[in-house]
């Protein structure tokens, strides 16, 4: 089977933000950087499927210079080759764009299944996979929690049946036909991690670079960022740690009445 | 006109359409506004819609729309559009709205601004904001391009209760729409629950809830020892549970339970909205917390911030010392 994984790259999640001068977007140049966690959760599904069912796992990403560094990654995880989007502008653009920018690559390679994760870290859009398949005109499925790939009938047409995620802990299998396309969500597996074989093996994997499709005008514009204002007033509490347990509690028993 | 895509489930309305029409009244500012109802017969729930002060209601009927797909409701919903030519189209942010609507904006080639917690107008033109980066930041987003624009509402933003009725009932009436059952590709069974759900967080009196910051699941320990002094329950973000710490049951946000207890304690737990949706409704929320940036004290009425493996003991001693 012919799997490709979508993978982004967001600023860590200890990442204290900082905005750039029209505060408009971040100081990209502060950010540490590390994988998309849904998407690392997209890439162990796949990689699970290959050992599975055999085949290759390519990893992709459309992203600026930087991306290289999660597509090294991936391939020491045990993908076999990447595909990088190289574009400046992909780091802070819309779920449309990204997704424009992976079709572009990923529609001649007649991929049986793609994956990637339910949203990102960094703007949590959660579009670039549904519109992925709209742009490559597959099925979808999105919030996975379970994969599997067979061909119950016999009939020689290997079947995708997953397990999606509804509210509240609900749950729904769905089938539908290969190829297509499955946004996967954090904690459908336990993550692996690079062993220092997978290191060394990916020093010699191939990342074949392409240049992302002249795009479209955006459809959305950032206007401004801003820190959150705060909806309710909170009582901060400070002091040594057994002054401030016991100005909570003490709080929490006469100002709240909750204990 | 602004276009309210309702949703509902077995013909029962979810809490979210009430608050994306409560949103839509907001935003409309003399606009007439239309409800449009996808389903296989949705005719009950068509009528309790139509006590919202709106131009109308539309229902939008097949039998191939009933179980949801996204085929079915994609091309049900491009129909429906491209007869009513709507400025805006507001959606709840559920998972099936997350599941369809930006292959519908897609299709149409529109923008869709998702999970909206605000509006702005000046000068005729709307700006969105939506949280940004795990709830750190807040984005001002204004869409691009012709209309119409699709945006779609974060389950909580708005008030359900605030949704205006109307003197007289809305008219109701079908839209006619063309859906190929033969063209939808996914195949759904049935929805279960994945096992009985032995812990019923949604009435916890006192909920003490860890997240990341919790660190290993040795830890626990910690958290559970003032669960017990509190008479809490425990429960616990998302990553805690994908990590198998906690049973998923124990999970409070939009995948697993919403809660409202009198007290929330959250022990290392960031606050993405994710897990504030399923826990900003509780009484009184304490957040302890060694980022003092974290999100999730926007919304505590206490917080404290340190090292939860110092405080959490020190909190223990106190309840027992008092």
């Amino acid at each position: 089977m012919k799997i490709a994984v979508c993978i982004k790259q967001v600023p860590a999640r200890d990442w204290r933000p900082r905005l750039n001068e029209a505060r408009t977007w971040i100081r990209e140049a502060d950010a540490t950087y590390e994988m998309n966690e849904p998407d690392a959760y997209a890439l162990e599904e796949s990689l699970r499927l290959k050992e599975t069912h055999g085949g290759e796992v390519a990893v992709c990403s459309a992203g600026p210079a930087r991306v290289s560094h999660v597509l090294r990654e991936a391939l020491a995880r045990g993908a076999d080759r990447a595909i990088h989007v190289e574009d400046e502008a992909l780091g802070s653009a819309d779920g449309f764009a990204v997704a424009d920018a992976l079709a572009g690559v990923m529609k001649d390679e007649q991929f049986d299944l793609i994956l990637t994760g339910l949203q990102s870290d960094d703007q949590g859009l959660a579009q670039t996979g549904v519109v992925l398949a709209e742009r490559l005109g597959l099925p979808h499925a999105t919030i996975i929690m379970e994969v599997q790939v067979g061909d119950p009938a016999g009939s020689g047409d290997a079947r995708l049946r997953v397990k999606r995620e509804l509210e509240g802990g609900w749950f729904q299998w769905v089938a539908m036909p290969l190829p297509a396309v499955l946004t996967i969500q954090s904690g459908i597996n336990q993550l692996r991690y690079a062993t220092l074989k997978g290191i060394m093996a990916a020093k010699k994997k191939d990342i074949r670079r392409a240049t992302a499709p002249p795009g479209a005008a955006p459809l959305q514009k950032i206007v401004s960022l801003y820190v959150p204002e705060k909806t309710k007033k909170t009582e901060m509490i400070s002091g040594s740690p057994a002054e401030a347990a016991k100005e909570l509690v003490r709080k929490l028993r006469e100002e709240a009445r909750v204990i | 006109m602004i276009l309210v895509i309702a949703e509902q489930r077995g013909g029962t309305l979810n809490r979210t359409t009430w608050e994306t029409i409560a949103a839509a009244q907001q935003i409309a500012a003399g606009r007439p506004i239309t409800i449009v109802l996808p389903g296989a017969s949705v005719g009950t729930a068509a009528r309790e819609l139509a006590t919202a002060a709106v131009a109308e209601v539309l229902t939008v009927e097949s039998p191939a729309l009933e179980p949801y797909t996204p085929d079915g409701y994609t091309a049900a919903l491009q129909s429906a559009i491209e007869q009513l030519s709507p400025s805006l189209v507001l959606l709840p942010h559920t998972y099936q709205t997350r599941d369809f609507a930006p292959k519908l904006a897609a299709r149409l080639n529109r923008p869709i601004i998702t999970d909206v917690i605000a509006f702005k107008t000046t000068g005729g033109q709307s700006t969105f904001a939506r949280p940004v980066f795990q709830g750190k930041l807040t984005a001002e987003v204004a869409p691009q391009g012709p209309a119409p624009h699709f945006v779609t509402v974060q389950v909580g933003a708005f008030r359900p209760d605030q949704a205006e009725r109307g003197a007289t009932p809305a008219p109701v009436r079908a839209l006619p729409v063309n859906v190929e059952a033969g063209a939808i590709r996914q195949k759904p069974e049935a929805p279960f629950q994945q096992a009985k759900q032995a812990v019923d967080l949604s009435q916890a009196a006192r909920i003490v809830s860890v997240g990341r910051g919790i660190k290993e699941q040795a830890n626990i320990a910690v958290a559970q020892a003032l669960a017990d002094a509190l008479g809490a329950e425990l429960a616990a973000s998302r990553p805690i549970c994908d990590s198998g710490w906690l049973p998923m049951e124990r999970q409070v946000g939009s995948s697993g339970q919403t809660v409202a207890p009198k007290l929330y304690l959250a022990l290392g737990i960031s606050g993405a909205i994710q897990h504030l949706v399923g826990m900003k409704g509780a009484h009184t929320i304490v957040a302890i917390n060694k980022d003092p940036d974290a999100p999730i004290f926007e919304v505590a009425d206490y917080g404290i911030v340190g090292d939860l493996f110092e405080l959490v003991p020190a909190l223990v001693k106190a309840l027992k010392d008092s």
